[in-house]
């Protein structure tokens, strides 16, 4: 018999001199791959394949969770990512498949921090977010909150977390934390990170912050969490586990493992510090473009019709002089345009030299120290709740959830 | 022992260190290092994770008895691959190769598709709590008539600095793994085979030599016994003393459990707090422990403290069990009163107990939960005591007798790498690929074509130097020299205290070539070589040790010296040219070979006895 074997079938397999038992896994750029009895995985031809037993669909045993109603209330709507991932046979790739329930069975000491609800959004990889998921999970966390939620817990792949923290940030006023939270090493392997980011965050998510934030390694060490302002967080490095970094202000608290005390800085919005509120217009016709030396001017001219842009520029915020004319009549045509740098720390400044005062005589508004990405989620949300341009001007001019602060007290 | 009796049956899992450029998974060096050179520290924890299957292993879960907090030393040759921190590379090609080749040399099937897996090891000796491993052939032949399972590719795991603390630079070499099919017999073949599969592994000349670089691990059971794998044996000569004391150990533990059986022993499950009747005990122990638990065993008196092999008792097994929960160790009443414990604190432990004659009485002292965690593991290899042997991983302890470590393992341990793509073997590749000439066949093509005393042979082939006294040879210098400069030479300086480390192999091959030339004597070999080590190069040592003199000057230089010794010849005759060598090898201080100076030498002093014949004063 060849061909047709389904995973987990009993096949006995005649590759080398002794016949082997294994179990069928999945078929794989022309090889079947079997796991032996030794737990060995190999790919063979097919056809040195026969099929000894097909046995049962075991379920996996249900374990009951039990939880102290007397703790805090936690609420974790789940998005995805690898905080709650599993080896995929069909692709051999780690793929999103559980729900938030698996994550309280998996890190069973959740149990000593709150009393969970748990909540599946979707089970996307976060590079695949989009703007009307942002919206179902504002209105899901608003929910969460309205219903009486203490802190709501985000688990979200990391790619474009920072994004989704800061989208959240505009998009809801919140009495209580609302913690995102991923890892950056796969849940399956014995050093993931997101046993101890899961803590951190639910301890995050139970204590006395109230605003959007990003709970996530300090450090390369597992010893602290630090607590990230959802507007001012950014993924600085591809791999490490303390990849998320707070750009032009510290962070504003941190959770120490596995001792789980949370200790919040002064700056830190306080819990009950407002009514909880949802406005989720977005206006999707906004982009976000990096300046490079050489760009054509064509490549401004491609965001004709664009409600909203914001630039990369370089150093205090600038483009090319070749490039001003393109961007003036974008603005004529009544596109907002916003300057950031691509230097991340630090303030745009564009009254310094001729480049910069041309681009504000154009009309390109100074992003002061918004990062980019931030910049753009928040012109998406300015856009979508404001149709008055000298309103969303204003607003892109002023500071409303941190993203944009006055003064530069941080360095490097 | 008659191990044919007793049922043995031994395999064995060789682990070789290969000498690649880079590591299996990133491109750092394969390079040891000193701990204090160590760049940075920091620190994780692990935690077992389910298979795909659902399941977690046994061995995984006896490490998490105790959460450990696990530190490491990183260098400048580690990178963020080895820290946990980047996805790993793809599988070194170098490394693959080579394990392809011993795979072919020992007539193997090779893996169509080779699948990377990540082994479960949360012991603190992997960053990322698994070892990635890869099988890659199947199915070998050994001499014996016996066959080699698998064949794997494998990173190195960290080396131990102390306790839980670790050092990154060995993690991520790459390792074969062969491991035979449980086909030998007894202890002295186990010992042949191990040494034959450690010939064919140095025979490509690509892998690791030294301490260290080659670890057997043993896989022993005799009949009525169970398998149990023998980890770390470093050295070949060890081998067979290990299998002797394990069949040992095994036919010990089945004699108990038969004496167990006769006298009706049992476990009593529930162990006993007793906390109270070391209130004022002398051993400090008890005194610092905040519980004290007892856990009888009816039936046990006497054999718990019965040596099962050298140093090693039933209650050792016992104590190693309840160590997995942080606890030092126990105390059994077979050694009791001792350690502290006073006799009449036994006697009251026994009277409130009101344990019989024959019931020994385990007493385990720590906190609460310790205490309960180590009780219930004596509970458990008591069980094991009274149905046999359990299949169990041990540790080598010195001598050869063994510790346990943990659980077998299961497939349970085995899960995908699913950050490597598998790579494809082709058979028209691996057929491709040249075999190596095996040590042994060099030995005897040393013996039949360079005339190399038989002796001398096998001392070559089983250094490190075999592979660049080959090219010595080839490059037209005399295998006899070769074979003296690498075996006593350089051994000889080093032993004078001659840092010969910083010699390369080419500067060797160069001051050869240089006395095979004329150039240089042999006698000032070892001067030059000594010039060398201490930073000069070949033709600064060779001016400085051996400057050229013309045979013309040689031979003024000799006659000279006959002339000044004029007497001693007419009184010697030809006796005096042994004597009259060293001074003349004195005067031209190794720029001449010994050979050329005694011709020279013969010829002048004739000539001068002649003289005097025809002309005596």
């Amino acid at each position: 018999m060849t061909g047709d074997f389904s995973s987990g079938d009993i096949v006995l397999c005649t590759y080398g001199r002794n016949p082997r038992k294994g179990t069928y896994i999945t078929s794989r750029d022309g090889h079947a791959v079997v796991k032996l009895e030794s737990g060995y995985n190999v790919g063979v031809p097919v056809s040195c394949l026969s099929l000894v037993s097909r046995p049962e669909i075991v379920e996996l045993p249900e374990i009951t969770i039990s939880q102290d109603e007397s703790l805090s209330a936690l609420s974790i709507v789940s998005t995805g990512g690898t905080i709650a991932s599993r080896i995929d046979y069909r692709t051999g790739a780690v793929t999103s498949q559980f729900d938030a329930a698996d994550i309280l069975r998996a890190i069973p000491r959740l149990q000593t921090i709150g009393y969970y609800r748990a909540r599946k959004l979707t089970t996307i990889l976060s590079e695949n977010m989009t703007l009307a998921i942002w919206q179902q999970l504002a209105e899901a966390v608003y929910e969460e909150i309205r219903g009486g939620a203490s802190g709501v817990i985000v688990t979200h792949g990391t790619d474009t977390m920072a994004y989704s923290a800061a989208a959240l940030s505009f998009m809801l006023d919140t009495p209580v934390p609302v913690i995102f939270v991923g890892s950056q090493r796969s849940a399956d392997r014995p050093s993931s990170d997101n046993t101890m980011n899961a803590l951190c965050s639910a301890s995050a998510a139970a204590s006395d912050l109230g605003e959007v934030a990003v709970v996530m390694h300090a450090s390369t060490n597992d010893d602290v969490c630090a607590i990230h302002r959802g507007t001012r967080v950014r993924k600085m490095h591809t791999s490490r586990r303390d990849a998320f970094r707070s750009i032009g202000t510290l962070p504003v608290g941190s959770v120490t493992y596995p001792s789980l005390s949370v200790n919040l800085e002064p700056c830190a919005v306080r819990r009950g510090s407002c009514e909880p509120g949802l406005s989720k217009n977005l206006e999707e016709r906004c982009a976000l473009m990096t300046f490079f030396p050489g760009m054509s001017p064509a490549s401004v001219e491609a965001f004709s019709g664009y409600a909203g842009l914001v630039l990369s520029g370089t150093g205090l915020g600038h483009v090319s002089t070749i490039l001003i004319p393109a961007i003036r009549k974008l603005i004529e045509e009544g596109t907002l345009v916003v300057m950031t740098s691509q230097c991340l720390h630090g303030r745009v400044c564009d009254r310094v030299y001729d480049t910069g005062r041309d681009l504000l005589k154009a009309g390109v508004i100074e992003g002061e120290d918004m990062l980019p990405e931030t910049a753009l989620v928040k012109l998406m949300w300015v856009l979508g709740n404001e149709k008055d341009p000298e309103c969303a001007e204003r607003l892109m001019r002023s500071n409303l959830k941190g993203e944009y602060t006055g003064r530069s007290t941080n360095g490097l | 022992m008659d191990y044919e009796n007793l049922g043995l049956k031994a395999g064995i899992e060789i682990h070789q260190q290969m000498n690649t450029r880079e590591k299996l998974f990133c491109h750092c060096p394969t390079v040891l290092r000193k701990f204090d050179e160590r760049s940075g520290e920091f620190f994780r924890y692990l935690r077992a994770t389910e298979s795909e299957l659902g399941e977690i292993d046994e061995a995984a879960k006896e490490e998490m008895k105790q959460e450990r907090q696990f530190c490491y030393y990183a260098y400048d040759t580690t990178c963020l691959v080895e820290y946990d921190e980047e996805p790993p590379a793809p599988l070194n090609p170098e490394a693959l190769e080579i394990c392809c080749t011993i795979a072919r040399t020992l007539s193997m099937t090779p893996i169509g598709q080779v699948h990377t897996m990540r082994k479960l090891v949360i012991d603190g000796s992997n960053t990322s709590g698994f070892q990635r491993t890869a099988l890659v052939a199947m199915d070998g032949v050994l001499p014996n008539g016996g066959s080699i399972e698998t064949i794997c590719l494998e990173e190195e795991a960290a080396q131990r600095v102390e306790g839980d603390t670790f050092s990154l630079d060995r993690l991520g070499i790459p390792l074969v793994e062969i491991t035979t099919s449980p086909c030998m017999k007894t202890p002295e073949e186990v010992r042949e085979i191990a040494a034959y599969l450690g010939m064919v592994l140095r025979s490509t000349g690509r892998v690791k030599r030294g301490l260290g670089t080659i670890r057997q691990d043993v896989n022993i059971s005799i009949r009525d016994g169970a398998r149990v794998e023998i980890k770390g044996v470093q050295e070949l000569d060890l081998i067979a003393e290990v299998v002797k004391r394990e069949a040992l150990r095994q036919e010990n533990l089945l004699s108990i459990r038969d004496q167990l059986r006769d006298r009706g022993a049992s476990v009593v499950e529930e162990p006993v707090d007793v906390t109270g009747i070391f209130g004022t005990t002398k051993s400090s122990i008890l005194k610092r422990a905040s519980r004290i638990l007892a856990v009888r065993l009816p039936g046990f008196a006497g054999l718990v403290g019965r040596e099962i092999q050298p140093g090693r008792r039933l209650g050792s097994e016992f104590s190693d069990y309840a160590r997995k929960c942080g606890v030092g160790g126990i105390f059994h009443t077979d050694e009791l009163p001792a350690y502290g414990i006073a006799a009449g604190e036994v006697a009251e432990l026994r009277a409130h107990l009101s344990a019989g004659d024959n019931e020994c009485i385990i007493l385990v002292a720590a906190d609460p939960g310790k205490a309960r965690c180590a009780a219930q593991q004596v509970v458990i290899r008591a069980g094991w005591a009274l149905r046999g042997v359990p299949e169990e991983t041990r540790k080598m302890l010195e001598e050869g007798s063994t510790a346990y470590m943990r659980p077998l393992p299961g497939a349970a341990r085995m899960y995908p790498e699913t950050d490597v793509v598998p790579v494809t073997i082709t058979s028209d590749w691996f057929d491709s690929l040249p075999l190596p000439e095996l040590l042994t066949e060099k030995r005897d093509r040393f013996v039949q074509n360079l005339h190399l005393d038989p002796a001398l042979a096998s001392q070559l082939v089983s250094s490190e130097q075999v592979f660049l006294f080959e090219r010595m040879v080839a490059a037209g210098i005399s295998p006899a020299l070769a074979a003296r400069t690498l075996l006593s030479t350089l051994k000889e300086l080093s032993r004078a205290g001659t840092d010969v480390s910083h010699i390369t192999d080419q500067e060797i091959l160069d001051i050869l070539s240089a006395v095979e030339l004329g150039e240089a004597a042999k006698e000032a070999i070892p001067a030059i070589l000594g010039m060398v080590s201490s930073g000069a190069s070949v033709a600064e040592a060779i001016q400085e040790c051996a400057p050229a003199i013309s045979r013309e000057e040689l031979r003024a230089i000799v006659k000279k010296i006959v002339e000044s010794r004029s007497d001693f010849i007419t009184e010697r005759g030809k006796g005096a040219l042994g004597p009259l060598m060293g001074v003349v090898m004195d005067e031209v201080r190794g720029s001449v070979d010994g050979k050329l100076v005694s011709e020279v030498l013969r010829q002048e002093i004739a000539a001068h006895v002649k003289e005097k014949e025809i002309h005596p004063v």
